[in-house]
């Protein structure tokens, strides 16, 4: 759900040493945390408070991966695609999750209660296959292991 | 040559939460030698004696690059520490951050010292974000015991953007925008974050410092070959036993590291620093892993002999045309054209035609791209066409005039 105003706390805190643009990213990043992605009316009031144009913020909302100006789920499912993940076998782990979630990758349950990505290398090549679950890092994964460790997600 | 650890001595020997027990293995005695006892002349002189050269992958030389920030006109300085470490198949920096925070912390202290910057950065990638407590933490504690002072340090997080290693992008990204890269010159020890003078290094060039400052040039720079002193942090991964994080001596054999080290049998080829890295088949497996030869930023990624190559070399150009930045079009549009052609290969649907366009192409980005992204995308291609041309022939589609 999007407050009335969608800025409601992102940090007001901050001061800009250089210029409006400083804290955008990290402004950006607040809100992908508070909101689970980064609401329109959001991009135009930071343009407005930080001086910088729309499609500035816009271009800088869609560049980042970790970024999404799409409603995302409560949990976002990344999956390591990467070689070192393909070599130990990430497909079956990618399979395990369409079907305990029921979607494919780049979509987000009806219920809202996950998103589910592929991505490139999380720097955890010796344990793979790897995935992340939000912040979470989880390792050496079996389809077993991957289907246990959905259900503490809520 | 043997295992040695001076990057990674500390990894597993203190606890990373309690600054006590890195004060214990003579933690912060190099920033008060640098701070008490050398001016910023000496530092930058010791630096350079020891030959120490960048592991983020370039090998630039460490000292010189110090030396060209310290005498960079302007009160205004920045240090940042690049802990982007997006390259497929490397782990190295994510094991240093975890196991020993302080000597980071402590380096970049000295390399405020040394250029005259009172602000530091550690640009941590979002994948990291599980060490940013643990990180905050230790730069809290060597403040609190007064070790690291007149130097703030400040961690920035990535959002998800391969390119933000970049040094460039990298700065970009911590200015709020896009992290897109920067023609060049000016290079960042003139013109950096902000438009001042900074230094970037990566974690692992970083740890090396607090040792060489302690123990001198002449110590560190007995170890490794003519052009590369030290030891290398190398991140194995792949088809390999013992997957996991190896400090070894520069111009040790990269057999020594896969065979005898990760326990690799029927190797292929290897991969060696990351997706623009060099592809090594098998019979050159005693190369010594040095600037002079291959080195990269340490990953190590080992294939067996059941692997399809036209397919490895699929999949990382999917990867370096999905993470191009798009600011050039060399890079945006030749990595974007170079995977349908191996798509064609991948289908059995290449021709001759193809394995030109592809050398073409290559030499084209290679030239004119602006960064390593774009430069070095072609070079899995290349090698693979050099050193496993038969598998692409095999996959060129028999028509009935052929």
């Amino acid at each position: 759900m999007i407050p009335a105003s969608a800025k409601d706390g992102v940090s007001e805190k901050m001061t800009a040493q250089h210029n409006g643009q400083e804290n955008l990213l990290v402004l950006l990043q607040e809100a992908q945390d508070k909101f689970g992605h980064i609401p329109e009316e959001l991009i135009s009031e930071l343009s407005k408070s930080l001086d910088v144009s729309t499609s500035d913020v816009y271009g800088v909302a869609t560049f980042y991966s970790f970024l999404s100006t799409k409603p995302q789920g409560r949990n976002v499912i990344r999956v390591c695609k990467s070689i070192p993940c393909f070599l130990r076998n990430c497909q079956p782990i990618i399979e395990t999750i369409e079907k305990e979630i029921g979607i494919r990758p780049g979509e987000t349950t009806s219920d809202g209660r996950f998103s589910f990505q592929l991505t490139n290398c999380i720097g955890a090549c010796d344990k793979a296959p790897a995935m992340m679950v939000n912040d979470d890092v989880h390792v050496d994964l079996t389809p077993e292991k991957t289907s246990q460790i959905l259900k503490a997600y809520e | 040559m043997p295992e040695k650890r001076i990057v990674l001595r500390n990894c597993g020997v203190i606890d990373p939460e309690r600054i006590t027990t890195y004060l214990d293995k003579d933690g912060f005695k190099a920033l008060e030698k640098a701070r008490d006892t050398m001016s910023q002349q000496q530092i930058i002189e010791e630096i350079k004696e020891s030959g120490l050269r960048g592991r983020g992958g370039a090998g630039f030389p460490c000292g010189l690059k110090w030396e060209l920030a310290s005498g960079a006109p302007g009160n205004e300085k920045y240090v940042i520490c690049n802990a982007d470490e997006g390259e497929i198949g490397t782990f190295k920096d994510k094991y240093i951050l975890q196991n020993d925070p302080f000597t980071l912390i402590e380096a970049m202290a000295i390399a405020g010292r040394t250029i005259g910057a009172e602000k530091g950065y550690i640009y941590l990638r979002a994948e990291y974000r599980f060490l940013l407590d643990s990180l905050k933490s230790a730069i809290d504690q060597a403040k609190e015991t007064g070790y690291v002072r007149d130097f703030d340090i400040e961690i920035r997080q990535g959002a998800g953007a391969y390119v933000c290693g970049e040094e460039s992008a990298l700065m970009d990204s911590i200015e709020g925008k896009r992290g897109e890269v920067r023609y060049r010159p000016p290079f960042p020890p003139s013109s950096g974050l902000w438009g001042k003078p900074t230094i970037i290094n990566n974690v692992e060039t970083l740890m090396n410092i607090p040792q060489i400052i302690l123990n001198g040039a002449a110590w560190f720079n007995q170890l490794g070959t003519e052009r590369s002193k030290g030891t290398k942090v190398f991140s194995v991964s792949g088809d390999v036993k013992k997957p996991g994080t190896y400090e070894l001596v520069l111009g040790s054999p990269l057999k020594e590291l896969v065979e005898e080290l990760a326990l690799a049998e029927e190797v292929k080829m290897v991969q060696i620093g990351g997706a623009t890295g060099r592809i090594v088949p098998y019979q050159m497996i005693d190369t010594p892993l040095a600037f002079e030869n291959i080195l990269g930023a340490g990953a190590v990624v080992v294939f067996h002999e059941s692997r399809d190559i036209i397919d490895i070399v699929y999949r990382t150009m999917e990867f370096l045309a999905e993470e191009s930045c798009g600011k050039c079009t060399p890079c945006r549009e030749g990595t974007e054209v170079m995977l349908e052609i191996l798509r064609r290969f991948a289908c059995g649907e290449g021709s001759e035609k193809d394995m030109g366009l592809l050398e073409e192409l290559s030499s084209a980005m290679m030239l004119a791209s602006m960064c390593g992204l774009g430069q070095a995308a072609p070079i899995p291609v290349m090698d693979s066409l050099h050193h496993f041309r038969d598998a692409y022939e095999s996959r060129i589609k028999k028509t009935k005039w052929s």
